[in-house]
């Protein structure tokens, strides 16, 4: 069954709508697990995004080749692909967010929301709207995983994207970067954004 | 099916060799470039190069040989970095490099890996944290924690991961004490 | 005795679920029951077990002599996905009860990240063995199972009470893991 939307609102979906986050939960580890500051929840949202967009590419190009049978594997075995170049890329020349990443890097390959896509849209979609649908839903991925990230380090750091507004001395609510935090701060975020959205629909 | 199975797998592989040949390079330099700049952090002003002349020491505590980097300007020993690690930290390995002055007093230390919580051992990397290590002799600074009757002021909810920076420390200047006792027979 | 070590590890300091964050979608997803988290917990014992044995086997012998490290995400996770396909099978064969219980959790454990975290930090290991790495595995899913079970049993409470409408959810499943995970910070210290 093919996409009917337009790019706008194919596009816009996945940032409301069918936001991975929020709305569907997918892709939950590493939105808890790599979150305790702004710059490591943007880092793995881009990384994501970049992973999501290029297997939606892959997968919308050569469908038609890919037996049905086989399809889950095939799926598997050409994002763990880009997952692997991401690692690799990491590595060499970002190293200070590969060593922050850590072990949820390799796990982008099991983040449903990519597997999710590629089985039920770049597979079935042609090249363009795979494209878009893969934007959306990545700046969907990003904006949460970036929101949660910046409310964890604000809390829990006293700080933004690594700049103190509070001295090194002063008591912060550490608890928001360790794991419980984690939880709790999802939770509220996601009770201002069903909120947010509840008021659009 | 298979066949196409096997051709997907068979391409990645050979993508990712190739991406990994074109990243190898890339990747050594960075973690040389870490090296340099800790380096730069702990050890005083130098005009060698203290990665080509490293010397292993295996001291009989430690598991694998000991890294240390020596420091010279014009020709003078200046003072030495180097590697001790713990694998006692909460979250398991810490590694550092400990910068000694000639005279065995710790110019500064530069935390090489660590995974400890967030917000408390973390904040190992921390100035309030390492100022305390600065111009102090292990062998009249008691390197333990104050909790075991050392010198330490451990950091805030993270005694685990400060007794391992102390073991580490103490690594460190075990393996330099040795190592000054080779120089200066080397030099009489 | 370092295998007490690592039970305690993986069970309650760091809990794979409350403290790693690995396996959080059938955390989330699943434990709505505690019929379901059992099963699903059994089937993850299963898995989990079994392909680290074979992942650090692979690792070992295969990529590491071979310079093949790269290579590891994704062999690791076409032994997994196969691993479930192949235990399907056999239980379907063996045990039809057993598969009538666990069945429909199999497919689901190959996007479980708990199983390919695992198998990736069972790598690091000190001193890494492959007994070590196993009896690592094991204790992973063991806590896996505490954390879904104890979960299940509080949501099923929860079902009862009364809640806020906009807390309804996902809100306040977050929140009663957020309390979880703080109630498990208190084994901090204990290895």
């Amino acid at each position: 069954m093919a996409n009917t939307l337009d790019h706008k609102q194919n596009f816009l979906k996945g940032i409301i709508k069918e936001n991975p986050v929020f709305v569907m939960l997918l892709g939950m580890c590493p939105t808890l697990g790599v979150t305790s500051s702004a710059f490591n929840g943007l880092g793995m949202g881009l990384a994501t995004l970049f992973v999501l967009l290029m297997s939606n590419i892959v997968v919308s190009l050569i469908k038609s080749q890919i037996p049905n049978k086989v399809r889950i594997p095939a799926f598997i075995v050409i994002i763990a692909s880009f997952v692997t170049v991401v690692e690799m890329v990491l590595e060499a020349y970002i190293p200070f967010l590969y060593e922050q990443l850590g072990i949820f890097i390799p796990l982008i390959v099991v983040n449903c929301l990519i597997l999710g896509r590629a089985e039920a849209f770049a597979s079935k979609n042609n090249l363009t709207a795979s494209i878009v649908d893969a934007l959306g839903m990545g700046m969907g991925f990003v904006i949460a995983l970036t929101a949660l990230g910046a409310t964890r380090e604000i809390l829990g750091n006293g700080s933004i994207f690594e700049w103190r507004f509070v001295s090194e001395d002063a008591n912060t609510l550490i608890l928001f970067i360790l794991p419980p935090g984690a939880f709790i701060a999802l939770a509220y975020l996601a009770i201002i954004f069903n909120r947010l959205t509840n008021k659009k629909a | 099916m298979v066949v196409v199975l096997f051709v997907i797998t068979l391409v990645a592989g050979l993508s990712l060799g190739y991406v990994n040949d074109l990243t190898l390079e890339p990747k050594a330099r960075a973690k040389l470039a870490k090296m340099v700049k800790a380096l730069n952090i702990v050890l005083p002003q130098f005009d060698n190069n203290p990665i080509n002349e490293v010397v292993r020491i295996k001291s009989e505590q430690a598991k694998d040989s000991t890294e240390i980097y020596p420091a010279f300007r014009d020709s003078t020993f200046i003072g030495a970095a180097v590697i001790g690690s713990s694998e006692k930290g909460y979250s398991g390995l810490v590694k550092l490099m400990v910068g000694f002055h000639p005279d065995g007093k710790i110019k500064n230390i530069g935390v090489i890996q660590q995974k400890e919580t967030p917000g408390l051992g973390t904040k190992m990397k921390g100035e309030k944290f390492l100022r305390q290590f600065r111009d102090k002799s292990p062998l009249t600074f008691d390197l333990r924690v104050e909790k075991d009757g050392g010198e330490v002021d451990a950091l805030a909810g993270a005694t685990i991961s400060t007794r391992a920076f102390s073991e580490a420390t103490q690594q460190a200047y075990d393996a330099y004490i040795e190592f000054s006792e080779t120089i200066k027979k080397q030099t009489n | 005795m370092e295998y007490l070590v690592i039970l305690i590890g993986a069970v309650f300091v760091n809990n794979i679920v409350l403290s790693q964050f690995l396996g959080i979608c059938p955390f989330l997803g699943v434990s709505n029951k505690i019929s379901t988290s059992v099963g699903m917990s059994g089937a993850v014992l299963f898995v989990m077990t079994i392909a680290t044995t074979v992942t650090y086997l692979l690792h070992q012998y295969v990529l590491a002599p071979m310079g093949l490290d790269y290579m590891r995400t994704i062999t690791f996770i076409l032994v997994i996905a196969a691993l479930v396909q192949m235990v399907e099978i056999i239980l379907k064969k063996v045990s039809p009860p057993l598969y009538q219980a666990l069945g429909v959790f199999l497919p689901l454990i190959t996007t479980n990240c708990a199983v390919l975290g695992v198998a990736i930090l069972a790598l690091g290991l000190d001193n890494g063995t492959l007994l070590k790495a196993v009896f690592f595995a094991f204790s992973s899913s063991l806590g896996f199972a505490l954390a879904l079970i104890v979960f299940a049993s509080i949501r099923e409470f929860l079902e009862l009470a009364d809640i806020p409408e906009g807390m309804k959810g996902v809100p306040i499943n977050l929140l009663v893991a957020g309390l979880l995970s703080l109630a498990f910070l208190g084994f901090a210290g204990l290895v």
